[in-house]
Order: C-alpha cells, then structure tokens, then sequence
C-alpha cells in the first residue's frame, strides 16, 4: 500500500479520444455490414452500388438487385445493430452503477428474460407480435430489473457480485423455462416467436424501427438528468445524500431507464446477452471509473460489438446464419471470467 | 486550544442543535430526548463506547436518520426544511468507512464535492476548477491530484476524502470516525488537518471512539453513554477519572499534557467493580 508501483501513480484519461476512435471504428463496421451477407451479393457489388457505380460486368441489372438488398436488409439491420449494441450498453453500466457490481448485465440477472417471458405471455394470450410486442417486453424487463434489485438488497447478495450473477442466472432459467413451457402448449406462439427468441437482427424492418424512438428518447433523457446523482452514488449511498442527492428517487429512475432500454432491445432483436457486460468493461478500461464518460463510451461500444457480431453471424455458416445471440457469448464469457478474475472486483 | 473563555460565546451563536431529539431503528430509541449545541467555529468529539448513539447521532444531525420526536436546528431552522441541495452547501458529511471505485483519483473525488454547487444549467465553471485546487491545497495533496485512491497511503486517501468535503464549502463538517482503519501517523495527519479546517473557520463535529485524541484534538467533548449526553464541554474541564470510569469502566491516572495542557489518561485498567450497563466489547 505504502509503495504503489510507478505505472499506477499518474492517471491520465482521453474519453473524449476513444469515444471518437470508437466512432470512427463503428462506421467502418457499418459500411462492412451494407458490403458484407449471406446471400449472393458480393462486396465488391455492394461497394459499387453505395458509391452509385455500375459494378463491373454485372452492370446496373446486378446492381438493381444490390440497391434491394443494401436498402431493404443489411441497411435496416445495420440500424437495427447500431440501436440495440447503444441501449443494451448503456443499460448495462445502468444497472452496474445502481448495483455498484461490474457483473450486473441485463441478459445475465434476468431483464431479458423478463421480456422474453412478457411477449410470449402476451402472444399466449392472443395479442399479436406486431402491435403490442414493444411495450410488453419493456414491461417484462422492468419486472425483471424489480427482481434484481429486490436480490440485490438480499443479505450477502447485495455485497458479492458473484453471488448476484448467481441469483440472476436462477431467476434467468426459471423465467426461461416459464417461456418454453409457454411455446411447448402453444404452437403458434412458438411460430411467430421463435426466430426472435434466441437474438437475431435479420428481417428488421424500418418501420420496427420507429416503434422503437419513444422509449430510447425518454430513456436518454433520464440518462441525462441522472448522470451526475448517479456517479455521486458510486461514492455510497450516504455519500451521495450528503452530496444532496436522493438517492432512491435515483434508483428508481435508473430501473425505469434500463427497463425501456433492455424491453427496446429485445422486442426488436430477442434475447442477446453480454453486450451489457462487455461495452461498460470496456469503457470503463478506457475512460475510468466515472459513470457519466462510461455511458458516452457505451454508446459506440456496444454499438460496435452488436454490428461486428451481426456481421459474423452472416458469414461463418453460409448461406444460413448464426444468432447473434451465439457471438456475443462467445465475445462476453471471456470478459466475464476476467472480471471475476480481477483482484479488487467488489468495489465498483 | 482548550481554552474554555470561548465555548460560552461559541455556543451563543451555535449554528448546529438538537431539542428533544429521539431517534430510532424500528421500535428501539437509540437517542431519547437529546438536547444538543455545538460551538462555532471549533472541534467537537463526540465519544463513548461502543453502541452508545454516537454515530446514529451523527446521522441525525446530518439527516440520513429522520427523527421519531424533536428535531435538528441549523441556523435556526429545521433541517428537513432545506432542500437537498441547499442543505448541502451548508452542511458537510464523511460518513464512517468510505470506499470509492477502483482506478478514481484524488482530483476526480475532490470534483464531486462541487455537485451540490452545480444544476441542470450550471455545469463545470471555473470558480469550480479554483475551489478543487484549494481544496486540494489544504489537504496537502497538489502533486497526488491525479494519482488513484487505491495507491494512496490510508492518511491521503482519508485526506482526499475531507477535501472533497473541503470543495463542498460549508461552514459545517461532519466526521463519522475519521481516524478508524489509519495508523498513528496517518491519524494524526488527518487530525491536522481537522484542526487546520477549523482554525480556517469551519465548524467541525466528529465521532471518534479514542478519547485520549478526541482530548487532545478538540476544543469541545459529548460524552455519551446509553443515548445519553452524561458531560459536555472543554476536554480539560470535563475529562475526571470519574467520567472515565462511568463511560468505559476503566480506571485510569490523569495528567496534563506538557505541549498542550489536555488530559492525557494513563495507568489503564479495568475497573473492579460491575461493568456499566453499556458494555465495551473485547
């Protein structure tokens, strides 16, 4: 303690920095994702047909059919991407900041499910997935961000990220099992749900697009009136009183927020889980530990993360495609054991 | 520093009381019927042993506790009357074993005491950036401002905490148990500090269990015992062997510091008769 070796004594941060490499990188992800599909669209067509050039020996005959498939399916589930990595992010280093547990991730404590489990209620009991499906997950997340933070305030629970991560995954798989036995009894839930279930941006259309803007314009604008109470809750509850912040009407703010965000997320992609751990480990990594940079970083991390997956999701299987669901595991438990690997991990 | 000529006037114009105050946790009063004033502009201890309410008291008078009767003046008003904010800027608070998040350094703590200052449209000013330097100045840690907490010593990390308290400029601060954790070195530099905080005009209230610091560091001493105040006032009028013993069952030999003239306790032992009813652990 008394000696603290030298590369640590100095902290010198450049969020402003990486949020613009972060940036620059998602737009060179997104360009990747109009060029790059399953289908017989090349990439070098598909450059030619975002630069307006007629593509080689195919001429504009090709290219009419690589204008479809750039503006009707990789455009819209490139927007798809981008909105749903933000808001997982974003909802991740919520729920992290109001837990103060770095493992606290929407798809891993159970938000997701609660989403997932809500629509198929919702398809269960006759209603159709097109209409309502939105504001029902965004229901089943806020159930599901109840019920973590009711397991967070649990004796021991609340002080071990660990044992957090654990009642999650218990209340993940009971609400998992309620959603298969729901899709087992009825055959048509399980039709018109299936292929969303398990994370996928395929087939997303512009206008589920727009269904989605109400919720994520009134979660940013939570995010912004509580960014500064919040990273005052960092220091500990009293503290943050002390500071002249009240600290449960921040609370609640932050569950209403990330409910929006994670329900958003799922009605349009299903279940896709990590991002939340990945993007805010990441940030953090990058612009320490204050929450107000953590939520600017979020934003083109997760961005990132979900565009990358989507894109790998489309090319390691051809022509048939992987969920999306499948990458960012692949990506998150990585990152998951080393967080729990790192030496003061309880003191977000 | 001990001199009792000034508790009187202090008092007078004591901008922190308590009339009647009772608090509780659920059902079990913790403090009954407490009537309390602390001097401007001087050190106040609170001490006693363990469990007495020093600490709940603290609470009460900062307003994490609400109370079940009475209430806790500032300025001549009840505090639940201030607006978080404002009561912010007029009262300060380090409560008892902080943490910060790992990697956060000295300068970006010392930031956060200037949010009660800030609002929805009065973000980072300069006024700001000059408040945090001289708040980083009287800790003594300019050349630590951008070193993390968690490669800090114990005294400056503790030190970094009361200068964000410092960026809070309030005339009042209050300490839950400064000094726990920090080894004597360390706890004098924070105690130091303490003093130069209200040499500078602050008025300063902490708990502390070490009455043999709590004489030699504050110009004013509560002792409590069972959510009782059983002696208040200058360390030297007010420490006897008798109150000792009521407040801790020990017997003890009392003399004057040579530098400052404050009790010093030596000769400790366990008094032979039964224990008061508020036992000392270990």
């Amino acid at each position: 303690m008394s000696r603290p070796p030298a590369a640590r004594t100095h902290t010198r941060r450049r969020p402003g920095l990486w949020f613009a490499l972060l940036t620059a990188a998602l737009a060179l992800v997104c360009i990747a994702s109009l060029m790059f599909g399953a289908g017989s669209t090349g990439p070098i067509t598909s450059l030619a047909t975002l630069l307006h050039a007629p593509a080689g020996d195919g001429g504009w005959a090709s290219s009419g059919e690589a204008r479809f498939v750039i503006e009707s399916l990789r455009g819209p589930r490139t927007i798809v991407g981008v909105l749903v990595g933000a808001a997982l992010g974003v909802a991740g280093a919520l729920l992290q900041a109001v837990t103060r547990n770095p493992l606290a991730e929407p798809g891993l404590l159970g938000v997701s499910a609660g989403s997932v489990l809500a629509v198929a209620l919702a398809l269960a009991f006759g209603e159709s997935a097109a209409t309502l499906r939105v504001p029902v997950a965004q229901l089943g997340a806020l159930a599901g961000c109840m019920a973590v933070l009711a397991a967070a305030r649990l004796r021991g629970v609340g002080n071990d990220p660990v044992r957090l991560v654990l009642a999650g995954a218990v209340l993940s798989g009971v609400l998992d099992a309620l959603t298969y036995m729901i899709l087992l009894v009825d055959e048509r839930t399980a039709d018109e749900i299936r292929f969303w279930i398990v994370g996928s941006l395929a087939g997303r259309r512009l206008t589920d697009v727009t269904a989605l803007l109400p919720g994520l314009a009134i979660a940013a604008a939570i995010v912004v009136a509580i960014a500064r109470p919040l990273a005052a809750l960092a220091l500990g509850e009293r503290v943050a009183t002390g500071l002249g912040h009240r600290p449960r009407l921040v609370r609640f703010m932050v569950v209403i927020a990330v409910a929006l965000l994670v329900g958003s997320a799922t009605a349009i992609a299903g279940l896709i889980a990590f991002v939340g751990l990945v993007a805010p480990f990441a940030a953090r990594a990058l612009a320490g530990p204050d929450v107000r940079r953590t939520l600017w970083l979020c934003l083109p991390a997760g961005a990132l993360m979900v565009v990358t997956a989507d894109i790998v999701s489309r090319l390691v299987v051809r022509p048939s495609e992987l969920p999306i669901g499948v990458l960012t595991a692949l990506i998150g438990a990585p990152v998951l054991v080393a967080v729990v690997r790192l030496r003061r991990l309880p003191s977000l | 520093m001990n001199d009792p000529a000034f508790d009187s006037s202090a008092l007078a114009s004591s901008p922190l009381g308590a009339q009647g105050l009772t608090l509780a946790y659920g059902k079990r009063a913790v403090i009954r019927n407490l009537d309390l004033a602390l001097p401007a502009r001087r050190v106040t201890a609170i001490v006693g042993p363990n469990g007495c309410g020093k600490s709940t008291l603290l609470a009460g008078l900062a307003r994490l506790h609400t109370p079940e009767t009475g209430h806790v003046t500032l300025d001549g008003r009840d505090i639940r009357e201030f607006g978080g904010r404002e009561l912010a800027r007029a009262l300060a608070l380090l409560p008892q074993s902080v943490s910060a998040p790992e990697g956060l350094t000295a300068a970006e703590l010392i930031r956060f005491g200037r949010q009660p200052h800030q609002g929805w449209l009065r973000h980072w000013s300069a006024e700001d950036a000059r408040v945090v330097s001289a708040a980083l100045a009287a800790a003594d840690l300019e050349a630590l401002a951008d070193r993390p907490l968690d490669a800090m010593s114990g005294g400056q990390r503790q030190r970094a905490w009361i200068a964000m308290t410092v960026a809070q400029q309030t005339p009042l601060l209050l300490l839950d148990e400064p000094t726990t954790a920090l080894d004597l070195g360390h706890a004098i530099e924070v105690f130091e500090l303490i003093r130069e905080l209200a040499a500078a005009g602050k008025t300063v209230v902490m708990v502390l269990h070490d009455l043999v610091n709590a004489c030699r560091y504050a110009d004013h001493l509560i002792a409590m015992r069972a959510g009782e105040i059983i002696a208040a006032g200058a360390p030297s009028e007010v420490v006897t062997t008798d109150l000792v013993r009521e407040l801790y069952g020990i017997d003890c030999t009392l003399l004057a510091d040579p530098g400052t003239g404050s009790p010093v306790l030596t000769n400790l032992r366990r008094t032979r008769e039964p224990a008061p009813a508020c036992a000392v652990s270990r």
